[in-house]
């Protein structure tokens, strides 16, 4: 039994990483409907960036600022290269168009900064834990931490700032948004860089995990299952979800993978977010979408 | 040589289409062009466009061109071309164009995303080595169409989920595909025949007692099975079925209004398009590689021809060739070109950079600047060029089209699907959302 609970928590723990990858996806969704493929391409960018800028002598606190300015930029660029042209396009379209962009920014990275693996070091010991007879990563806990605050801010912004309020009227009813007074283009702006932000926290733990390297951009592919099973507009379900996918894929891994010979874990998430489409398409936590004619 | 009798005349029209000018009206008219304008700017095209162009397709001099293209297809380029030629850039290409063709069946016509290509062009590959080793004496075509419709099957069963989802979840279904289908090659190692790594190699490229294992033998190989499957493609997409597909692509539930039987539409586009792209595997193992592994399909092969789909252009038979073109040719331009001009100063790992942050930017300006692809760029400007305006050139689709709507027009609270958009059918009236 306790090696059960080990399972379950260090699915969860892990399931939470997917989560923080997940909660750039929302924002993006829940201000805009585009499924941003190109978020995982982000965390690349973003941890790429951060960590050679750190390499080349830079402290700990300018580099991180720096990151963030240089994923500010490449925000406000999106929106003026990409998005802003693309508008009121149907969602497939602008799908695609971060599949492109998910691609120069892979690119551009690697053109950048190079393709090898840098090794990150946050100064997080990722040394077990013991609590009560379970042990537990460390470093999983401060990731986890770190997610739950990261949703519980984000989900205050939306649900109780005036910004938030914007970003929920443009989701709503952009010309409606737009007829009061919303700035578009500066609200489109502002979410893709808080989902710049969202990248390069997530691509910080996720490179102290891994190693920075491409492999990081491949973490949008974990994501999406998260996002099926949570729902693509809830910051709740982002989190309920990962748990759910880190959980599940990781018991399946310990339970089931031995019956068929292992290495479920690459499609068990797809497998399970298959099944919630078809029970419930919306997701635990998404708005029920009207199939309009 | 039956085979190359029948292929001719599968060539003919096609390349014919893709080379002429004269005959374009009828591509962006099979495209989401006409379908996706309101009525009230198709029907009176609609009611002009067939009867002088299907008068014009079959004159003489239309299959003059045609039989000397394809004279020049099979005679004169794999007695001319140099080895490399034939099978780094030649083969490759008509494969490719092939699996772009196959997808573009599935997501340009019948309108239903798939992002796990690869996986069906792997199960062609590995279904095709299966029955070429494991049924002694089968002949190597009747092989790939075995492994073709395995794929079929198999695409089939994955597309079974379009039944319920739309638009652009059908990625998670698809993405499943992927990953299940590469598991189960690496994971059951008697699918390869028990090699290290399932890594599996070309059975004796024979047919009918002609051995083909030579680059002009691979190449006329490929362009025998490409060539009629392009035809019958063609033929496809202009039959009830396509219709059907388009139906279903352009509104849903106006199609099962008119009684086309949406969900058997939907998984007969996932088992045609599945069994295009299980033939271009197989041609792609072993006509191209001669050896390959299930990591030879993986994600980047699927967005790969993806790409081809959507920058030759969706909804378009001629595109799949030009966005093959592109897309298979550019790396080798690009290698060629930084070796001729700049003497390899850069090295391949950033060339392969530079050809990603190229191709990802040529993704998105298609999208933004021509929805339609290649192939109506290449129509419309060949139309400029001759200076044909007025009724012929709204017939050849330059007509007032999307893109003054989506330039003028701020975000507007129509909902995407009901605004005339040149890729709406991509995602329709069911994209989610």
């Amino acid at each position: 039994m306790d090696f059960f609970i080990e399972v379950l928590v260090g699915g969860m723990l892990a399931g939470v990483m997917y989560s923080m990858v997940a909660v750039g996806f929302v924002l993006i969704h829940k201000a805009s409907r585009v499924f941003n493929f190109a978020q995982g391409a982000m965390v690349l960018f973003a941890a790429l960036t951060f960590v050679c800028l750190v390499e080349r002598g830079l402290p700990f606190a300018a580099s991180l600022l720096t990151t963030l300015a240089v994923l500010v930029l490449l925000a406000l660029l999106v929106e003026r290269v990409v998005l802003r042209p693309l508008v009121n396009r149907p969602p497939i379209v602008l799908f695609m168009a971060t599949l492109g962009l998910a691609t120069v920014i892979e690119g551009l990275a690697q053109a950048v900064w190079g393709a090898q693996v840098h090794a990150l070091d946050l100064g997080i010991a990722d040394k077990p834990l013991d609590l009560g007879g379970v042990l537990i990563s460390a470093f999983d806990l401060f990731a986890a931490a770190t997610a739950g605050t990261l949703v519980a801010v984000f989900g205050w912004v939306f649900n109780r700032t005036r910004l938030g309020l914007k970003l929920r009227a443009v989701a709503d009813d952009p010309l409606a948004a737009l007829a009061v007074g919303v700035d578009l283009r500066r609200v489109m702006a502002a979410v893709w860089a808080a989902a710049g932000f969202v990248a390069l926290v997530a691509g910080l733990l996720w490179g102290a995990r891994l190693g920075v390297q491409f492999s990081l951009s491949l973490v949008v592919l974990k994501a999406l299952p998260v996002l099926i099973i949570g729902g693509f507009s809830s910051m709740t379900g982002a989190l309920v979800g990962g748990l759910l996918v880190g959980a599940g894929e990781k018991l399946a891994e310990v339970y089931i993978g031995p019956l068929v010979g292992g290495g479920i874990e690459n499609w068990f998430p797809y497998v399970l977010a298959l099944g919630f489409l078809f029970v419930r398409p919306e997701g635990l936590f998404g708005e029920r979408s009207v199939a309009r004619i | 040589m039956s085979a190359e009798l029948q292929a001719w005349r599968a060539a003919g029209p096609h390349r014919e289409a893709s080379a002429s000018p004269a005959v374009a009206p009828r591509e962006p008219s099979a495209g989401p062009a006409a379908a996706a304008i309101p009525s009230d700017v198709t029907s009176p095209q609609a009611t002009r466009r067939g009867v002088p162009v299907r008068a014009a397709r079959h004159t003489p001099v239309r299959w003059a061109i045609g039989a000397v293209a394809a004279g020049l297809a099979f005679v004169a380029v794999p007695h001319w071309a140099s080895d490399y030629w034939l099978s780094a850039i030649l083969i490759p290409f008509l494969v490719l164009s092939l699996a772009g063709l196959g997808l573009n069946l599935l997501t340009g016509y019948a309108g239903q995303l798939s992002v796990g290509s690869a996986a069906f062009m792997a199960v062609g590959a590995f279904a095709t080595y299966n029955f070429a080793l494991r049924i002694p004496g089968l002949p190597l075509p009747a092989a790939i169409a075995l492994g073709g419709g395995v794929a079929a099957l198999l695409g089939a069963l994955f597309g079974l989920p379009a039944l319920r989802i739309r638009g652009f979840y059908l990625i998670v279904s698809t993405l499943a595909a992927q990953f299940l289908i590469q598991w189960v090659l690496v994971r059951f190692s008697w699918l390869s025949n028990d090699s290290a790594s399932g890594v599996i190699t070309a059975p004796p490229l024979v047919v009918a007692g002609v051995h083909l294992d030579h680059p002009a033998g691979r190449y006329l190989l490929t362009l025998s099975i490409v060539a009629p499957l392009t035809l019958l493609a063609r033929n496809l997409v202009h039959s009830a079925t396509g219709r059907r597909w388009q139906a279903v692509r352009d509104h849903e539930t106006a199609a099962a209004l008119m009684g086309v039987p949406v969900g058997a539409t939907k998984v007969l586009a996932f088992a045609i398009s599945s069994f295009y792209l299980g033939v271009a595997g197989a041609l792609w193992a072993f006509a191209y590689l001669g050896t390959v592994e299930p990591h030879g399909f993986d994600l980047t092969r699927s967005f790969e021809v993806l790409f081809i789909a959507i920058l030759g252009g969706l909804g378009s038979l001629s595109g799949a060739f030009l966005g093959a073109a592109v897309i298979g040719l550019l790396p080798i331009a690009l290698s060629h070109a930084s070796a001729a001009w700049l003497g390899g100063a850069i090295d391949p790992g950033q060339l392969q950079n530079l050809q990603k942050i190229l191709f990802g930017a040529l993704i998105i300006a298609f999208l933004i600047k021509e929805p339609r692809g290649l192939a109506h760029a290449l129509t419309a400007a060949v139309q400029r060029l001759r200076g044909r305006g007025g009724v012929r050139g709204l017939q050849a689709g330059i007509r007032p089209d999307t893109r003054p709507v989506t330039r003028t027009v701020t975000p507007s609270g129509t909902p995407p699907h009901e605004r005339p958009d040149a890729l709406c059918p991509a995602g329709g009236p069911s994209c989610p959302g």
